[in-house]
Parts: structure tokens; C-alpha cells; sequence
């Protein structure tokens, strides 16, 4: 029981209807799937950035989804998993740090917020055995130590702290590798930025789960920083000559950049 | 076997407002004024901590005076109410209406039912995305509502404070000419323990104010508090 100040637990006591805890049934269903998030620090924040596409099997659900929301003014959550799912867990997972700030007049701490989002998660774990699991990554910023933080979870609700960088959902294994190779621990909020669209692109690159820039439709992936000022979206004209720069070099080396082996220079 | 006392309603109903009038006149006040740029509240409370004011959801203030945990519990009540309707519907149908009417409904069956009525006053404000559309409402202890226009004083000996806000409000004041109008409001009653109006406005230290201001551009959550330094800057500027 965490009191007076959760929002979750008021709705459990009083409107239990309105939490989505579904009663597990026999059989799974299909339901659309978001893909790819991708989160790494830099020097005085945290980014974090999603791609657009939702899947449901082989079928695109959604070219424009958006999976990177902003959980209060100095945190960020993206989602990976059952869409359905995710969104209103992070619907809830707002309401909830947005109703403790208003009634005890002061914001929870980041390791405060992680452990609440864990504790959320742990709700829906009986969905999850069914293959509706949501996977959440949370980054902010935190004010009493100030840097930028990654926590990931795993559907049993388990909270882990990540350093320097992380990635979740069906892309996550080639965007990580991706961040290994372009992850510098004194990088600038653009190079950040950078860094994740280009994890993003590789995660594309091999998961067809995972939507790429789409320059068509000029759909690009959603990105957020958060730093001491707060969270913000990436100003859509910047992430738009940021990607069409990522592209741009990809024309080139389709693999994208070369890291360095043995000290030698670029 | 003893007969009870009988007590005729009107006598009932006239003692138990006069207690409430009383507890609520020996606090100190809370002035809510519409400015330009949205409504803003100012009240006298050298607390720190209990706040009077306070933010209940997107666009939707609150300021009480009176007993602390009994307008403290309203808040908390209303800020349940007001995220448990954004959650079940949207954040856009949280209306400072619906929140004024279930406050009039609480305090009115706690007035009439309970031994000891609730010692409160309050202002539920919404601020709108121009003034004529700003709301203002304005709860007494027995569950009565008033549609208030301009300004509000409420609290401790208000009606010196709302003669001089009579005098000095007009539309279109901006948040600095409305934080000196409020505060020149506040000076003119002699503050607690105090006989009434003062012929000396006193000087109150900055640092005794609480103020907030629902900023009408704001996107989303618009409650801000203003602390003594920007307050100095906005009294100055």
C-alpha cells in the first residue's frame, strides 16, 4: 500500500473498472505491437527516441505511432510490446506522478518514479504470460544528482538502472550494437540525438518489425531529451535535417559509420 | 429520564453558521484576482508548508481559508475527483464547474448533517483561453456557490479588503498591477487579532505571501507558484 498520494491505488480501491486488468482467458490474442526505443545519456541529460511503426504479425498496424511520452516534467517513457497495453500504462503511470506531486506539493524522486513504474508493470503480469506483455524504458533526469538516468524493466516488473545507454523491444539487439559502436560518454545533446537516430536506422536495417525515416511521408522517429530545463521534443524541422543527414550518409556507406580499430584516425 | 433540549432548525442552523463565520473571520485572508495573463491568487500565509493554495488540475486553481485539514481534505478530495475524470474520460472534460458543484454538495451535507460544520471558505477558479471566459467560483461553509466576477476576498476581516478591490479592480490588469492591487488590498485590514479596518495600511513582508497564477498560455498543467524573488521582479517591473 503506498497511501494516500497513489493515484493507481485510489482507482483500485474505488473505480476498479477503470484499471485495465483484464481477466486472463485461455487464448492469446493479436493486437498491434510497438517495436524499437533507444535511450543513451549524454553530458547533461538523457535522450530517448522511438520509431514509428506498430506491427501485428506480418501486417503494418500504424506507420505514425507514438511511443516516447513525456511521464512528467523530468522523465521520459518509451514503449515496446502490446500497444494497447503500453499506452494506457503509460496513461496511468502520468496520472500517477502528476497526482502525488498535487497532493504532497512535491515530485517524487527518479528512483521513486522507477519503482512505481515497476510496481505498475507487476499489475499486468498475468497478461503478459499471455503474450499481451509491455515493456517499458524510463529515462529522466535526476535533479538531486544531476545526470541523466536509464532504467529498463522486464515484464515480472523488475527494475534495472542502465548506464550510458540502452535499448528495448524486437530491434533493440541491432540498435544496441549500434550504440556500443557510436556511444562516447562525453557526447553533446545533438551528437545524442544523432547517436540514436543511427541506432534506430540499424534497428530498421534488420528488424522488419522496426520502421525506418520514412522520407515519403516525411514520417521520422519521435524524439525527446530531457535535461534540468525539462523534457522537450526535438524541434520537428532539426530531427527532420537530422535524419535526412543520416540518410544522406547511409547512401554512402549503407552500413553506416566505421568505428575505429587501433587507433587509427578517421 | 430527561427530555432533550428542543432546538428549533432556524435556531440550529443560525448557531452553527455563526460558528463557522467565526472560526473562518479569525484567519488570515486569501485574495483571487483576474489579471490579463490568467487568475491570480494571493494569500497571507507565512507557512511554508501548508499551502492555501493550490494546483487541482490543468487550468483549475483552489485557495481556502478557515481550518487547515478540514479545506485540506477537500483538495485532496478534489484532486482525486479531477484525475479520476481526466483518467476515465479526457483531460478536457475536467471542468472547474463540475469541481464547484461537488464541493457545494459535500459541504452542504456536511453542514447540515454533522454536529460541527466544516470552518472553510473557498475559490475553485478555471482560467479560460480569454477572461470573459475565466471561471470563478466562490464556496461557503454551508454548500453555497456564487459566480464571481473580477475578484474574490475571502477570509479573516475581508470586508475591508473587498471595498478597496471594488474601488481599484478593472479588466485587463496585468499580473504586476494585480499582484500590487491584491497585496495593497491585504495591508488595508489589520490582519489577525486585529479590530478591523486600519486607517495605517500595514506593511506585509514579502516573504508572508503565497502566491500562484493560472498563466492562460500556458499549454497543459497552467498553475505556477511565484516565489519571493519573482514576485520582487514583477512588483518592480
Amino acid at each position: 500500500m503506498v497511501g494516500e498520494a497513489s493515484f493507481a491505488e485510489f482507482l483500485a480501491q474505488h473505480r476498479p473498472d477503470l484499471l485495465s486488468r483484464l481477466a486472463a482467458g485461455p487464448n492469446s490474442v493479436e493486437a498491434p505491437h510497438g517495436t524499437t526505443i533507444v535511450s543513451a545519456t549524454w553530458a547533461d541529460g538523457v535522450v530517448m527516441a522511438g520509431d514509428r511503426r506498430a506491427t501485428m504479425g506480418n501486417v503494418i498496424a500504424q506507420r505514425s505511432i507514438e511511443k516516447v511520452f513525456p511521464a512528467d516534467e523530468h522523465a521520459c517513457i518509451g514503449i515496446a510490446g502490446s500497444a494497447g497495453i503500453a499506452i494506457e500504462l503509460v496513461r496511468l503511470f502520468q496520472v500517477e506522478l502528476e497526482h502525488y506531486e498535487k497532493i504532497e506539493g512535491s515530485s517524487l524522486s527518479l528512483d521513486g518514479k522507477a519503482n512505481r513504474l515497476a510496481s505498475l508493470l507487476r499489475s499486468n503480469l498475468g497478461l503478459a504470460m499471455q503474450g499481451l506483455a509491455a515493456v517499458p524504458l524510463l529515462a529522466g533526469y535526476d535533479l538531486a544528482r544531476s545526470t541523466g538516468r536509464i532504467f529498463s524493466y522486464d515484464v515480472t516488473g523488475g527494475r534495472y538502472e542502465e548506464h550510458e545507454f540502452y535499448s528495448v523491444g524486437s530491434g533493440s539487439m541491432f540498435a544496441r550494437g549500434a550504440l556500443k559502436k557510436l556511444y562516447s560518454p562525453n557526447l553533446g545533446e545533438t551528437d545524442a540525438v544523432e547517436v540514436c537516430i543511427e541506432a534506430l536506422y540499424d534497428a530498421a536495417d534488420d528488424d522488419s518489425a522496426t520502421g525506418g525515416p520514412d522520407l515519403a511521408r516525411r514520417i521520422f522517429p519521435m524524439v525527446a531529451v530531457v535535461d534540468a530545463k525539462g523534457f522537450r521534443r526535438v524541434d520537428p524541422e532539426e530531427l527532420t535535417r537530422l535524419c535526412q543527414a543520416v540518410v544522406d550518409r547511409r547512401m554512402e556507406r549503407p552500413d553506416g559509420p566505421v568505428a575505429h580499430i587501433g587507433g587509427g584516425q578517421a | 429520564m430527561s427530555m432533550p433540549f428542543y432546538v428549533s432548525p432556524e435556531q440550529l442552523i443560525k448557531d452553527k453558521a455563526d460558528y463557522a463565520r467565526k472560526g473562518i473571520a479569525r484567519g488570515r485572508s486569501v485574495v483571487v484576482v483576474q489579471v490579463q495573463e490568467g487568475i491570480l491568487f494571493v494569500a497571507e500565509n507565512p507557512s511554508r508548508a501548508l499551502h492555501k493554495v493550490s494546483e487541482i488540475y490543468d487550468r483549475i486553481g483552489f485557495a481556502a481559508v478557515g481550518k487547515y485539514n478540514e479545506f485540506e481534505n477537500l483538495r485532496v478530495a478534489g484532486v482525486r475527483l479531477a484525475d479520476m475524470r481526466g483518467y476515465a474520460y479526457d483531460r478536457r472534460d475536467v471542468t472547474g464547474r463540475s469541481l464547484a458543484n461537488a464541493y457545494a454538495q459535500t459541504l452542504g451535507t456536511i453542514f447540515t448533517e454533522a454536529a460541527k460544520p466544516y470552518e472553510v471558505e473557498l475559490v475553485v477558479a478555471e482560467v479560460g483561453a480569454s477572461a470573459e471566459e475565466d471561471q470563478v467560483y466562490r464556496l461557503t461553509f454551508d454548500g453555497s456557490v456564487a459566480d464571481e466576477h473580477g475578484y474574490v476576498a475571502m477570509g479573516g476581516l475581508s470586508e475591508s479588503i473587498t471595498a478597496h478591490l471594488a474601488e481599484n479592480w478593472r479588466a485587463g490588469l496585468s499580473v504586476g498591477e494585480g499582484l500590487a492591487l491584491a497585496i495593497a488590498a491585504l495591508a488595508t485590514s489589520e490582519g489577525p487579532g486585529g479590530s478591523g479596518a486600519s486607517d495605517m495600511p500595514r506593511e506585509i513582508p514579502l516573504n508572508h505571501l503565497e502566491v500562484a497564477l493560472l498563466e492562460r498560455d500556458r499549454p497543459r498543467r497552467t498553475f505556477r507558484r511565484i516565489g519571493s524573488d519573482r514576485l520582487r521582479e514583477l512588483l518592480d517591473g
